[in-house]
């Protein structure tokens, strides 16, 4: 774990110096000042930002994971020719890279709401809610990254297949979604499409957003639905569960390929 | 000394190492040879832990390799292109090295005192021209006084006074009783340097001796006729 932990420590050091990190942080913070002082209010700012963050966090954390590693792919070797053990290098890669960019985000979007206060109490739980499942998103992503650029040597069909990851998460996947739900509208389907929501981190933060929003009487019947799915301690306990599963599952398949790989 | 017994690897259907045996002997310099696609990359991989066998033995000193990762705490490494991390500089890498290997360790600076690398110590390494991040490689690969030296094409990049500063640090790591290996591309400086030649072809030595034994044996008088002679009578016997 000590060897993890340096390596945290310096990749840290030369992410925070990269302007990309900078510029992530500066984003969120300038569109919450700027929601919050021109937009009129936290609920409102709180909903404009769920649509940015559930677009932006996943795409930022893939392309700029995938780019890192396969940008560092000599310094890692170079690593490796020193006595360090490959899974402890691998987490300390991993979490050099998500820590600083969960933080930017959270920081970004947190800072201003503790200046300008919030208009309703509800809205403390959202943006809570809000800034967990971005960081949540940020680990999953980069997880997905990690594998993608260990298991793909070329950089350019790395980078590739993940933005068609992100395409998939983000678009195409719902457009499925929605094509299964009108080819059998005749059916009951409640729990199919809870159960495709889990197979999606995106699909996930975005039900965990709308319900704390209230939105979801805007949805009718599937919202209601799903607010009791997803209202209830059971089936928070499950989106949770299923967002862990998320991070974890990609991360082990990249550390295992990482482990056994040539370089 | 690292022994190497039976060394197989395949990349998919592409066979690099085919039963390689090979030993290398403390206190000399060992040239790899060979034409592109050899297995020298291979070959140096395999002895780094980069790269894993699929079937042999490599024994370092009386380490057998078998996964753990200690045994690099002997070696030194100077890849064939260096890229660091863009942000950090020469001093925050070095730390960082430092650190990874633990406890205390004696470092040798003379090296980047000769390459004059002092005022380049607290720049970014992005900044830094090929020819600087080359030298940056051979004083990380020298500066926790290794056992054993391994350099990929190490002079590419130098121009002629940091190559010579360089070639002149091997021969006293040579007389220190270091194990140096290195492969290049440059005939004139494996003459100049190596003790031993290992000339591979299809992933198995086809020649280990002394440049004087290669001389001999193919009645040239300069290792890169004598070695283009070797080439075309094993390859077009």
């Amino acid at each position: 774990m000590r060897t993890t932990g340096k390596i945290i420590k310096y990749e840290m050091r030369d992410i925070a110096r990269s302007k990309f990190v900078l510029f992530y942080f500066l984003f969120f913070l300038l569109l919450t000042e700027g929601l919050l002082r021109f937009g009129g209010g936290s609920t409102k700012t709180l909903i404009s930002l769920s649509n940015v963050v559930l677009l932006v966090i996943p795409l930022m954390a893939i392309i700029f994971g995938a780019m890192y590693l396969y940008h560092s792919r000599e310094f890692t070797e170079l690593l490796l020719t020193q006595p360090v053990n490959r899974h402890q290098l691998f987490r300390g890669l991993y979490l050099g890279l998500a820590v600083p960019l969960a933080f930017s985000y959270g920081a970004g979007l947190g800072l201003p709401f503790l200046f300008h206060g919030f208009n309703a109490a509800s809205d403390v739980a959202l943006l809570l809610v809000m800034i967990g499942s971005g960081i949540f998103l940020t680990f999953i992503f980069t997880a997905l990254a990690f594998w993608i650029s260990v298991t793909c040597n070329e950089r350019v069909k790395g980078l590739g297949f993940s933005i068609v990851l992100w395409l998939f998460f983000a678009v195409i996947y719902d457009g499925l979604v929605l094509l299964v739900v009108a080819w059998f509208a005749d059916y009951p389907l409640e729990k199919a499409v809870i159960t495709f929501t889990i197979f999606n981190p995106l699909d996930l933060a975005r039900i965990l957003l709308l319900l704390q929003m209230d939105a979801s009487a805007l949805m009718g019947y599937t919202g209601a639905v799903f607010q009791r799915f997803f209202g209830s301690l059971w089936g928070i306990g499950i989106a949770t569960v299923a967002l862990v599963g998320w991070t974890a599952i990609p991360f082990w398949l990249g550390l295992r390929r990482f482990a056994r790989k040539d370089f | 000394m690292i022994v190497i017994r039976e060394l197989y690897k395949s990349f998919g259907a592409l066979q690099v190492l085919t039963g390689l045996n090979l030993s290398i002997e403390a206190g000399r310099i060992t040239a790899i040879l060979g034409p592109n696609g050899s297995g020298k990359t291979t070959l140096i991989k395999s002895i780094l832990g980069l790269v894993k066998p699929d079937r042999g033995e490599i024994k370092i000193g009386e380490q057998v390799l078998n996964g753990d990762c200690r045994y690099r705490e002997n070696i030194g490494y100077m890849p064939q292109i260096g890229r660091y991390p863009e942000n950090l500089s020469l001093n925050d890498v070095m730390m960082m090295l430092q650190d990874l290997r633990g406890g205390e360790h004696q470092t040798d600076m003379e090296l980047l005192k000769k390459f004059r690398l002092g005022k380049e110590m607290d720049k970014a390494l992005g900044t830094l021209s090929g020819g600087t991040r080359q030298k940056v490689s051979v004083v990380l690969a020298m500066l926790f006084n290794p056992k054993i030296l391994i350099l990929d094409e190490p002079t590419s990049g130098l121009d002629p006074v940091a190559s010579s500063i360089f070639k002149d640090a091997l021969i006293e790591e040579r007389a220190a009783g270091k194990t140096i290996i290195l492969t290049s591309h440059i005939m004139s400086e494996v003459e100049e340097l190596a003790d031993e030649v290992v000339f591979l072809l299809d992933g198995k030595i086809r020649f280990h001796g002394s440049p004087a034994e290669i001389f001999q044996s193919t009645g040239e008088s300069n290792l890169e006729r004598g070695i283009a002679r070797m080439m075309v009578e094993t390859v077009y016997p």
